[in-house]
């Protein structure tokens, strides 16, 4: 434990004590003192978290990361050169082409999902759905899979929450994100109104009636995750850990650095938040559902993804963070190379792009390649399973694993193969 | 002077006593709700809820479960309060329910619920989350209120159901005097001069009103249906001359026309049913045929997914999950047949269907058992679901165990709006875990931390003077009668043993005050699983 740790620490675990009922999370807690935590410690080499920028509705590659500025689908879009020769960006990503030795792009992600609620379920789990199973989330897996390490806040963060945002499946909701909004001040209701005696009474009464209500409903009343959301909410309360979510305690010039909105301070907090342990987060930004004035609204979206994801990279650099955290950008699938007569592009899932940087992804490279009439197949075709096999592996995980669902079926983390280009040297 | 005085004594007099009344149970009855119990002895009611019970029971048998023993009174009266109602029962109402004589007090109490307009309310809002979503919808053109409001007096007056949704569909007129066409603006379209969408409206009315997933084809043929994506597009072609105008919604000419973005052409669509031609009107206005289709006695889609929804509201879980998707035949357990044929053959009755279904054998039992094979009895009916509690049921159950009188919508204006600002906010912060109602997931970390610390929970459990805490603390007659007024109060049951026996000794703790300990344990049941799990 950190010195700054220790002390909520063991007010904590003396605060608990005091109540018989809150015994497993007294050993949870010396477990992860011991550094005896279930999964594997991340070796030295591996990515130890991953923060997704995620883009909701469903984001133009003409637009982002894969212009076709000199053919007629773009309709208009210019494009802009990088750091890295050879290598555009559409015109608004001017902050983000000079981070480029840093990011690589894959422009031929292909998926069969076309809605957006199974679009999202597919880039965030690795997987189609499926009426028998849900899958767990990338951050999920990766909470299930690395070690407590010195978290002593929820360890799967989701920052300005979509309508789906990532789940635990069949890990069990316990791995469920926790959702907040924009991180500009402290985290609400986390102060409790008592003193710490009052507190320990009042929770020594809450251990009397919840033994009550446990008979012949233990099983049930512990999937309920009512007193593990209890106590990991009293071990958030006396935390300094919490102080992370609140991006207003950092200097002025790096809250300028990441653009002065809701998901620039959010993707301020993920690197925050991966400092104190946590180990994914998820920051999304709405708006990308552009079936209508397409060009318009991605423009305005750029102003907000540019400085935040550069600023990000540049942020996590300067800390030496970078190699140690994967950031990840994408949404549910990409839009169409036509321009409907709204001036939008409708949903597209044979073709899209999304970015990685970090977490000993190599950058500067280019992974496939669209049509610049749209019209002909991609060339060197990533497959969604892929990019999660890619992250997992990064990460340090073995994906390939066999998992037990409740259900009893097995079920691997992901089924796909990592694009090696992106991982070796 | 005298009599400004003598008034001030009898007004304080009077105060108290009322307050006295609340607490202690009374020697003579309440004035009583009109109540018919005979609707529950008649035979055809009976037979329903017999032939219910016995398909349940063929499941039992046949998967070797034992199922649960029947739950007493005040833990039924709870959950029917908490669907119907969207809060908890008061002390106040606890005290009349134990004044009826034993066997009569369910019945009672249905009834009384059935007559409450916190009833006509609470199901309105969560049909209106159905029909019109839970969006603010086009400015102007969309009055969620209105539309709620309507749904409230529909129901108090018990207008069937099939007329309901009828209306909703086929209504002509301006959105404010007949609020049933915001079900039709609630789609307009703001860059297409305000035309409604006929796809959106298709997908609500197939997914609300049928339970079937037709708008899962409208990108691609269906993957587990026999819809085809030509299915969908014939079904929103009914709305196809659905326009909105300064009079309102109206009916008028045109063709329904979509762009073939493959193509690259206009197609013009006719409208037509996916099944079950033969029960559409030949004559009428296009959305007018629709709805007597969509309503029709012989739409079994129709009946199964209203009673699908209502024993779900009620029950925390619907008999076929997710609750808007019946297409799979073979998923469709005979006693949600049974309830439907009831629905469908006695015109569509809402509070006929609410009274069937909470006098089952299932929706009475024990949400414990034994053997604790739980998950298993509970999907099959043996035993009644643990149920997460939505958040305004939370936020309702909060405010009403902060006063022992009851909360409804005949208390004063004040109140009412005290009422609507906490729990607003409060719903905000707990979260509204999405569209999905019933998914029945695990409580969150912000929703602990919102119980425990909020402001909600902090100021109602603080001694006002009229805050349930300062009356047990100034009224009850003992230690053990304080702890179980708090008790009733906030979880509709009496304390155990060993609950009394400790509380007792915490009350008769010198170093602590008794208000401070009557809060204390006010924040420890409501923090408890107890509070925020329907049982």
């Amino acid at each position: 434990m950190e010195p700054l740790g220790r002390r909520p620490f063991l007010k904590t675990t003396a605060m608990l004590a005091g109540s018989s009922w809150l015994t497993p999370v007294g050993q949870w807690l010396a477990r992860a003192a011991d550094g005896d935590a279930p999964g594997a410690l991340p070796s030295k080499k591996s990515a130890q978290a991953v923060i997704v920028l995620w883009l909701q509705g469903g984001p133009s590659q003409l637009e982002t990361f894969d212009p076709h500025a000199d053919s007629t689908i773009a309709g208009g879009t210019t494009k802009i050169a990088t750091a890295v020769k050879g290598i555009y960006l559409a015109s608004g990503f001017e902050r983000l082409a000079e981070e480029m030795g840093s990011v690589s792009l894959i422009r031929s992600m292909i998926s069969k999902e076309g809605d957006h609620e199974r679009g999202s379920y597919n880039l965030k789990t690795g997987f189609r759905p499926d009426p028998t199973v849900v899958h767990p989330s990338l951050g999920a897996v990766a909470c299930h899979e690395l070690s407590i390490g010195k978290a002593e806040i929820p360890r799967h963060v989701s920052i300005l929450s979509s309508q789906w945002p990532a789940r635990g499946g069949f890990l069990g909701d316990k791995y469920d994100a926790f959702q907040m909004t924009d991180p500009a001040g402290p985290v609400p209701d986390a102060q409790a109104h008592v003193d710490s005696n009052r507190e320990k009474s009042r929770l020594k009464s809450l251990g009397i009636v919840e033994q009550t209500f446990e008979k012949g409903r233990s099983k049930r009343v512990e999937e309920t995750q009512h007193k593990n959301t209890t106590n990991a909410a009293l071990k958030m309360m006396t935390s300094e850990q919490l102080k992370a979510f609140n991006v207003s305690l950092e200097p002025q010039s790096v809250q300028d650095l990441y653009g002065n909105t809701a998901f620039g301070r959010g993707c301020l907090a993920a690197r925050r938040l991966v400092e104190s342990g946590v180990r994914c987060v998820e920051v999304t930004l709405n708006g990308w559902d552009t079936h209508a004035n397409n060009h318009q609204f991605c423009k305005t979206n750029l102003k907000t993804l540019d400085p935040a994801f550069s600023g990000l990279i540049r942020d996590l650099r300067q800390r030496n963070m970078l190699d140690k955290t994967l950031v990840l950008c994408m949404g549910e699938f990409g839009r169409t190379p036509s321009i409907n007569p709204a001036g939008g592009r409708d949903h597209w899932p044979s073709g899209f792009s999304i970015a990685l940087a970090g977490g000993g992804i190599h950058g500067g490279r280019v992974i496939g390649e669209t049509d610049p009439e749209g019209k002909a197949e991609v060339k060197n075709p990533v497959r969604v399973p892929d990019l999660h096999a890619t992250v997992f592996d990064a990460l340090g995980i073995d994906y390939d694993k066999l998992n037990q669902t409740p259900i009893g079926r097995t079920v691997k983390f992901s089924e796909g193969k990592p694009v090696r280009e992106l991982l070796d040297a | 002077m005298f009599f400004r005085n003598l008034f001030f004594i009898v007004l304080v007099l009077g105060g108290a006593a009322t307050l006295v009344a609340n607490l202690i149970p009374p020697k003579h009855g309440f004035k009583p709700t009109p109540t018919n119990p005979e609707v529950f002895q008649k035979n055809d009611f009976l037979e329903t809820v017999y032939r219910v019970n016995a398909s349940f029971e063929q499941t039992w048998l046949k998967n070797k479960i034992q199922p649960a023993v029947d739950a007493d009174d005040l833990t039924i009266a709870r959950r029917l309060a908490l669907g119907l109602m969207g809060t908890i029962p008061s002390l106040e109402e606890i005290r009349q329910f134990e004044s009826r004589p034993q066997g009569e007090r369910l019945t009672w109490w249905i009834d009384h619920v059935l007559q409450d307009r916190r009833f006509a309310d609470y199901l309105a809002e969560r049909f209106a989350r159905v029909f019109v979503g839970t969006e603010d919808g086009p400015f102007i053109l969309f009055r969620r209120r209105k539309f709620s409001s309507w749904l409230s007096d529909q129901i108090t007056k018990n207008v069937p159901y099939d007329q309901i949704v009828r209306e909703v569909i086929s209504t002509e007129g301006i959105w404010t005097e007949n609020p049933a066409t915001n079900f039709i603006t609630v789609t307009a379209q703001k860059d297409k001069s305000n035309q409604p969408d006929p796809v959106r409206l298709a997908g609500r009315i197939t997914r609300a009103f049928l339970g079937i997933r037709l708008d899962c084809a409208q990108c691609h043929d269906h993957p587990f249906a026999p819809w085809k994506q030509s299915d969908f597009e014939s079904f929103s072609a009914f709305f196809g001359q659905t326009h909105v105008g300064f009079r309102g919604v109206y009916d008028g000419a045109g063709e329904y026309t979509i762009d073939d973005k493959r193509k690259n052409i206009k197609r013009t669509i006719t409208p037509k049913v996916s099944y079950a031609p033969h029960l559409l009107p030949e004559e009428g206005a296009l959305r007018a045929r629709l709805s007597t289709w969509v309503t029709h006695q012989e739409n079994t889609y129709f009946s199964q997914a209203a009673v699908n929804r209502v024993w779900a509201i009620l029950c925390g879980q619907p008999l076929v999950s997710p609750v808007d998707n019946l297409e799979t035949e073979a998923l469709v357990p005979p006693a949600l047949k049974i309830l439907a044929e009831d629905f469908a053959s006695h015109g569509h009755d809402i509070a006929r269907l609410i009274r069937i279904i909470a006098t089952t054998k299932s929706y009475r039992m024990q949400s414990l058992s034994d053997n604790d094979d739980s998950v298993n009895a509970e999907k099959l009916w043996a035993q009644f679901p643990l149920g997460r509690l939505r958040p305004e049921q939370v936020a309702g159950s909060i405010l009403q165990a902060s006063s022992v009188s009851t909360i409804d919508a005949e208390s004063h204006i004040l109140t009412r709006l005290a009422r609507f600002g906490d729990q607003n906010d409060f719903v905000k912060r707990y979260g509204d875990s999405s569209d999905d109602e019933f998914d029945n997931r695990g409580g969150t970390i912000p929703q602990r931390l919102v119980m425990m610390n909020g402001k909600l929970v902090s100021e109602k459990t603080k001694g006002g003077p009229f805050s349930a805490t300062t009356r047990i603390n100034w009224l009850a007659p003992s230690e053990v009668k304080s702890i179980e007024a708090v008790f009733l109060t906030a979880l509709t049951r009496r304390p155990t043993a060993e609950e009394s026996d400790f509380f007792e000794q915490n009350l008769k703790n010198p170093e602590v005050s008794k208000g401070q300990q009557i809060q204390d344990l006010f924040w420890a049941l409501i923090n408890s699983t107890e509070f925020s799990w329907n049982h």
